[in-house]
C-alpha cells in the first residue's frame, strides 16, 4: 500500500460532491484517455452499480466527460464538461446497466472510438477518497492506478519480451518500483504495467518500441 | 520519522518535546520527499480553498445537483445577524460554515476532501469559526490542519474514513475527531489531550449510519457536518476542562472500525436504509426522474 500522506487526508482538492462518484470517476476517465491516446471522437460510458443508480446527482456524467477532456479533479470547468466536449467534437453518451452484478459498486466501462477507426474499452472502479483503478482493458484483466509514473505495454506473449522491456529501464538508469504482467492465453496478447519512482522519459518508449513483439508502449502520468 | 498508532505518535511527541502538528509536518517531509516549505505552502493553499468554499455559500445561495439542499448557509447567516443564537457565536458560525461547504460541494463547487468530500464541512467549520472569533493567524491554521491530518491518517491507517465501509461514523465521525484534536492544539492543549478529544468525538457518534437520500451527498449529510463541527468543539472543551477519555484513542478507533464492519449493507452508503428508505425519500426519488432507476 502507498504510504498515506497528510494530503491524502486533508485532500484532494476537488470539485464535489463525492470523492468516489465525482473525483474517482474523473480519474478513471483520465486514465482511459491516457491509455487510448489522442484522437478520441466518441465515448460511451456504461455505468454499473451505484454509478448507474446515482450518477446524475453526483455529477458522475460531468466528471467522466471532464476526465476524457483531460481536466483534473479541481478544474472548475467540470460543470460544463459536456458542452466543452461537444465543442471539441467528442460525442459522449451514457448507458446505465442495472441488471448485471458489477465487479465493484462503482464500476464504469469506457468505450472509446478513435478518429482512425480503432476502439478501446477500459473498465475502471472507484474505490473511495478519489482513488480509482483500471481493472480491464478490452476485456482483459489488468490493474493500473496511475499513482506512480506508469509505463503501460501491450505486447505479444513471447520469450524475451520482458527482458527487452527491463533492459530498456536499465539502459536509461531507471528504477522499477513495481511490475506486473497480465495475459489470458499463452502465446497471445499480454499487458505489462511497470511503475517507477521517477518520471519515465520518452526515451524508454523509443527503446521498447524497437522490438516487433511490442504493439503499444505508453507512459501514464496523472 | 513515522508512526502507526496514536500511542506511537504520543511517544514521538514526548521524546521530541513537540506538538502533534510538528511531528506530522516532519513525517510529511520524510515520507513524501517534499521540502518542509513546500508541504507548508500546500497546506496553506488547502486552507484557502476551505475558506473560499465556506464563505462562498454565505454570499451566494447555491442549489445542489440533486436539488435537495441549497441556501442553508445564507439562512444561518441571516439568523446569526438578526437573532441571538442559542449556541452562541462560535458554535453557530461553525455550523453555518459546515453547512455552507456542503452546499458548495453538492453544487459541484471546489472543496477540500477532509477526509472525504461528504465530511468536507466539519474541519473548515471549526477552524474558520475559531479563526474569526479568536483571531488565530493563517500560520496557526496550517498547524491545525497538520494536527488534524495526523488524526485522519491514523483513522485511514487503522480503520476507515469511507462511508461505504464504515458508515457516517467513519466519515463525519473521523472529521469530527480530526477537528477536535486540532481545536485542542490551537488552544494550547497537550498531544495527549488532542487524542483524548479526538477519541471522545469519535465515541460520541459511534454507530452513526450512512443513509443518504437518493444516494446523494445532501440529506442528511449537510446537517451531520454541522453536528460534527459542534461535537468537535464540545469535545475540545470537555478535554480542556481536564476531563480525560477512559478508552484510549487507538482502542476507540479499532472499536469504530469493528462497528463499521458490522453495520448492515443497507446502512453503508447504499441508500437502501435509514433516511433513504423513508416514504418521503422514496417518493422524492420516484418523482425526480433524473436517474434511470433507483
Amino acid at each position: 500500500m502507498k504510504i498515506i500522506s497528510a494530503f491524502d487526508v486533508v485532500g484532494p482538492e476537488m470539485i464535489g460532491p463525492s470523492s468516489s462518484h465525482t473525483a474517482g470517476a474523473l480519474k478513471i476517465a483520465q486514465l482511459a484517455r491516457n491509455l487510448a491516446g489522442s484522437g478520441i471522437v466518441k465515448v460511451r460510458f456504461v455505468l454499473y452499480g451505484s454509478f448507474a443508480k446515482t450518477y446524475h446527482g453526483h455529477g458522475t456524467d460531468k466528471a467522466l466527460t471532464a476526465g476524457i477532456m483531460g481536466f483534473s479533479a479541481n478544474d472548475k470547468r467540470i460543470r460544463e464538461a459536456e458542452r466543452l466536449a461537444r465543442e471539441a467534437g467528442i460525442e459522449v453518451s451514457f448507458v446505465s446497466d442495472t441488471e448485471d452484478t458489477p465487479i465493484h459498486p462503482n464500476t464504469v466501462d469506457v468505450v472509446m472510438s478513435m478518429e482512425n477507426g480503432t476502439s478501446m474499452t477500459v473498465t475502471g472502479i472507484s474505490v473511495g477518497g478519489g482513488k480509482a483503478y483500471i481493472v480491464k482493458i478490452n476485456g482483459e484483466d489488468i490493474s493500473l492506478s496511475g499513482e506512480y509514473c506508469t509505463l503501460f505495454v501491450h505486447q505479444k506473449d513471447s520469450p524475451g519480451v520482458m527482458a527487452h522491456i527491463t533492459t530498456a529501464f536499465r539502459d536509461t538508469n531507471l528504477n522499477i518500483a513495481a511490475m506486473r504482467l497480465f495475459r489470458t492465453k499463452k502465446g497471445q496478447d499480454a499487458y505489462s504495467v511497470i511503475e517507477s519512482d521517477d518520471m519515465i522519459p520518452e526515451e524508454v518508449v523509443k527503446r521498447i518500441m524497437v522490438n516487433p513483439d511490442i504493439y503499444i508502449a505508453k507512459i501514464i502520468t496523472l | 520519522m513515522n508512526f502507526m498508532t496514536g500511542a506511537e505518535l504520543l511517544k514521538l511527541c514526548e521524546e521530541n518535546k513537540k506538538t502533534i502538528s510538528e511531528i506530522m509536518q516532519e513525517r510529511e517531509t520524510a515520507v513524501s520527499g517534499m521540502a518542509a516549505s513546500e508541504a507548508h505552502d500546500l497546506m496553506l493553499h488547502s486552507f484557502s480553498v476551505m475558506r473560499d468554499a465556506a464563505r462562498e455559500a454565505v454570499i451566494h445561495e447555491r442549489r445542489s445537483m440533486g436539488g435537495l439542499i441549497g441556501g442553508e448557509a445564507r439562512k444561518m447567516d441571516a439568523y446569526l445577524r438578526e437573532a441571538r443564537p442559542l449556541c452562541g457565536s462560535l458554535l453557530s458560525k461553525a455550523g453555518m460554515y459546515a453547512l455552507g461547504v456542503l452546499e458548495v460541494n453538492a453544487s459541484m463547487g471546489l472543496i477540500v476532501a477532509a477526509p472525504t468530500a461528504g465530511a468536507s464541512g466539519v474541519i473548515p467549520g471549526v477552524l474558520l469559526a475559531m479563526q474569526e472569533e479568536e483571531g488565530y493567524s493563517d500560520e496557526k491554521m496550517v498547524k491545525a490542519l497538520f494536527n488534524a491530518s495526523a488524526v485522519g491518517y491514523l483513522l485511514m491507517q487503522n480503520a476507515t474514513v469511507a462511508g461505504a465501509e464504515g458508515g457516517c461514523q467513519a466519515e463525519v465521525g473521523s472529521a469530527s475527531a480530526m477537528a477536535a484534536s486540532a481545536a485542542v492544539e490551537l488552544r494550547g492543549g497537550s498531544p495527549q489531550q488532542c487524542l483524548d478529544a479526538a477519541g471522545t468525538a469519535l465515541s460520541n457518534v459511534m454507530g452513526l449510519v450512512c443513509d443518504p437520500v437518493g444516494g446523494l451527498v445532501e440529506v442528511p449529510c449537510q446537517k451531520r457536518n454541522a453536528m460534527g463541527a459542534a461535537n468537535a468543539l464540545m469535545c475540545a472543551d470537555i478535554t480542556l476542562a481536564g476531563i480525560g477519555s477512559l478508552i484510549p484513542f487507538d482502542e476507540v478507533v479499532s472499536a469504530m472500525y469493528q462497528v463499521g464492519r458490522s453495520l448492515p449493507f443497507e446502512l453503508r452508503e447504499t441508500a437502501l436504509g435509514g433516511h433513504a428508505a423513508t416514504p418521503t425519500a422514496r417518493r422524492l426519488c420516484a418523482d425526480c426522474g433524473k436517474c434511470p432507476t433507483v
